[in-house]
């Protein structure tokens, strides 16, 4: 099916910036939907507020935009509602990690199969570039004018503490690496987590001096390296690409078919133990 | 057929009459005095294919039903004060995308962790008003077991014929106490089930066009339609529209589509009212201690007479006018400093004569209290 056809042509223009970099983020998906050759019918997209929660709004799937922060409670409601549903959660850095970092870490804990993706772009894009959990020390914010001394979460080594079975990490520039990824996101049968770098020239990038979008992707690329490559080694400071962890552990709505099966095996009388 | 009867506690009672509603989808947090709920809910469910989860919160868990009502299921959550109060948010977001769900509080004394053991009947305003922007809401409470369970199949009935949350005011004192319930039969109460589109596969489906009667026909997620639901306003295909002509067109509705039908969802009980002087209005466990009191006084000869409210949310303006218009004076009977006060002083003629009979400090109402405040009304001295 070509692209245009996962698209909802009357929800266009979009509302991102020239340059954003989550109109990649949508593309990739897309692609990577359609690689899969995964019927609309079977897709439901989840998100919350912020420019990437509008990603919801473009695709022809069942979506659901919620509330800030929350997209992965009505997801995991909704997945357990319905089992056989492709469940995908496009949430901005702050969306996930500041007012939705509780439910994060439940729903990795939890292992409920779900994609959520992760459009880090260190910033609060939506209300105007104020700093996100992810900004980082000494970045610059419109809340952080003589620089920022909140430290950022590594989204990494976060999902995998707490619990996720499938962590991938890549950027806007890496494109073909991205749709890669996606797809062995969306195929496991886990909670999963993409972290994708994504560029918000309007304010991070304006704030923090980093050129234009393109300028951005530049340093994507090469700020960027394979996990565990000699360039890692020779520089640490380079941020990792790649799958951090794949592994198979219960799933949570199968698990609670076996629940149901238990549950109905026993005889009324039996007592609540 | 022999009729079941069960002796049990209010919170049990609730869970009685959602499985009977139909429900198959539960989310919760842990509260007191709601938290039975939650328990007896994460037993019963599995055994009849349905699902409960305990979720991380109560932000959580109302956003987790409503999640779970968009792929077809009834659903519940049941929280006290502090949980309720969390929930605001996505209460406005049910109410704005019209997505129906049931939301139990079962009411302690606040503000604040407050008084978690005790009783309360201080949510009632935050039922009407908590979650912000011009909004309307259903709101029912029950005094007795049979009610909890006739009110809690209400609830569902009522979310889905308007498509919208409905909130179960109840309070410690029923959701605890023990007493019978006879559980009807199966169709012996009405049940309203999802109005599902009948447009086919293909065909332009509009998930927020009402119908002539009112109603929404939905599409559960996963089906044959795919739109988009959003909490921002939104056209009659749920994209987000800031067209004022759009605007309004939705807020209206969302107003018009409960206010317009207070009649309907109306529920109440009168006793004694046709000649009553004093007229007592109560609701919850408060109403047990008033309709105590006109029992008692009946047969002396004092013409007292109780309305008791079970819709307390959009308020029964004109019922309450229409008891009161008679009267010399109404009493108010409520475990607070006067929230349904404040509607029966906009409801009745003459404020003046409205009177309160409350309180706040987390003991029951009892006839004696009642009986005290009458005394005063009626100049007999304390
Ligand atoms: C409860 C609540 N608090 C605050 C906001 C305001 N708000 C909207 S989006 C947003 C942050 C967006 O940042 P991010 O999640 O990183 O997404 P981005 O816009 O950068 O893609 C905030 C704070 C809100 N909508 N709801
Ligand atoms: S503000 Fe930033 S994140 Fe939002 S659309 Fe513009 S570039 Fe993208
Ligand atoms: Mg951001």
């Amino acid at each position: 099916m070509p692209v245009k056809d996962y698209i909802r042509e009357r929800f266009f223009p979009h509302l991102w910036c020239p340059g954003c970099g989550h109109g990649i983020v949508l593309n990739a998906l897309i692609r990577a939907i359609e690689k899969l050759g995964l019927s609309k019918n079977e897709i439901a997209m989840v998100s919350g507020i912020g420019c990437s929660s509008r990603i919801s709004g473009y695709v022809d799937f069942h979506t659901l935009h919620t509330i800030h922060g929350r997209a992965l409670a009505f997801a995991t409601g909704l997945k357990l509602g319905l089992p056989s549903l492709n469940v995908i959660v496009p949430m901005g850095d702050g969306d996930a990690l500041a007012i939705g970092g509780n439910h994060f870490i439940h729903a990795a804990r939890r292992n409920i199969e779900m994609t959520a993706i992760i459009m880090n772009n260190r910033i609060y894009g939506m209300t105007g570039g104020q700093y996100s959990p992810l900004s980082g020390y000494g970045t610059m914010a419109t809340t952080a004018p003589f620089s920022n001394i909140d430290h950022d979460f590594d989204v990494v080594d976060l999902s995998i503490a707490a619990g996720a079975t499938f962590v991938a990490r890549t950027t806007t520039f890496h494109v073909h690496q991205l749709i890669d990824i996606l797809q062995q996101a969306i195929l496991h049968e886990g909670f999963s987590v993409v972290e994708v770098l994504s560029q918000c020239p309007t304010y991070f990038g304006r704030k923090n001096k980093m050129g234009s979008a393109a300028d951005m992707m530049t340093h994507y690329k090469d700020q960027t390296t394979p996990i565990g490559s000699k360039a890692k080694k020779e520089n640490p400071a380079l941020i990792e690409r790649g799958v951090f962890v794949q592994k198979e552990m219960p799933e949570y709505c199968k698990e609670y078919d076996k629940i149901i099966e238990r549950a109905m095996g026993r005889s009324e009388s039996t007592p609540i133990s | 057929m022999e009729k079941k009867i069960l002796f049990l506690q209010g919170n049990e009672a609730c869970v009685e009459g959602a499985l009977y509603a139909g429900l198959d989808f539960f989310a919760g947090y842990p509260i007191t005095p709601s938290t039975e709920i939650a328990e007896q809910m994460s037993f019963r469910l599995p055994k009849i294919g349905g699902k409960f989860i305990q979720m991380e919160d109560e932000i959580s868990s109302v956003c987790a039903i409503i999640g779970a009502s968009l792929a077809g299921h009834k659903v519940m959550t049941a929280t006290s004060g502090p949980g309720f109060s969390l929930m605001q948010e996505a209460l406005g977001y049910a109410i704005m995308t019209e997505i129906p769900c049931v939301i139990v509080n079962v009411q302690r004394g606040g503000p604040s962790t407050g008084l978690p053991t005790s009783v309360s009947q201080g949510d009632v305003n935050q039922a009407r008003w908590g979650t912000h922007g011009d909004h309307a809401i259903i709101a029912l409470t029950a005094s007795n077991h049979q009610d909890v369970f006739l009110m809690t199949v209400e609830a569902f009935n009522l979310a889905e014929t308007y498509r919208t949350p409905v909130i179960l005011l109840f309070d410690e004192v029923v959701a605890h106490m023990r007493e019978r319930l006879v559980v009807p039969e199966k169709d012996e109460v009405s049940l309203v089930h999802r109005l599902r589109t009948s447009v086919k596969e293909g065909v332009d489906y509009h998930p927020y066009l009402p119908r002539e009667d009112g109603r929404l026909p939905m599409s559960d997620f996963g089906g044959v339609h795919r739109y988009n639901v959003t909490g921002l306003f939104h056209d009659m295909w749920g994209f987000p529209s800031s067209n004022p002509g759009v605007v309004q067109g939705l807020l209206r509705h969302l107003m018009d589509k409960i206010n317009n039908n207070t009649n309907r969802i109306n529920r109440f009980k009168k006793y004694d009212l046709d000649d009553a002087e004093v007229v007592l209005i109560s609701y919850g466990s408060s109403a047990r201690s008033a309709l105590h009191v006109v029992q008692n006084r009946r047969p002396r000869g004092e013409r007292l007479g109780l309305l008791e409210l079970q819709t307390l949310w959009p308020f029964p303006f004109d019922v309450v006018r229409d008891v009161c218009r008679n009267a010399r004076f109404v009493l108010v009977v409520e475990m607070n400093m006067g929230q349904a006060l404040q509607s029966v002083k906009l409801a009745v003629d003459e404020p003046g004569k409205v009177f309160l009979a409350n309180r706040i400090d987390g003991s029951f109402i009892t006839p004696t209290d009642i009986r005290n405040v009458l005394r005063v009304i009626q100049g007999k001295g304390v």
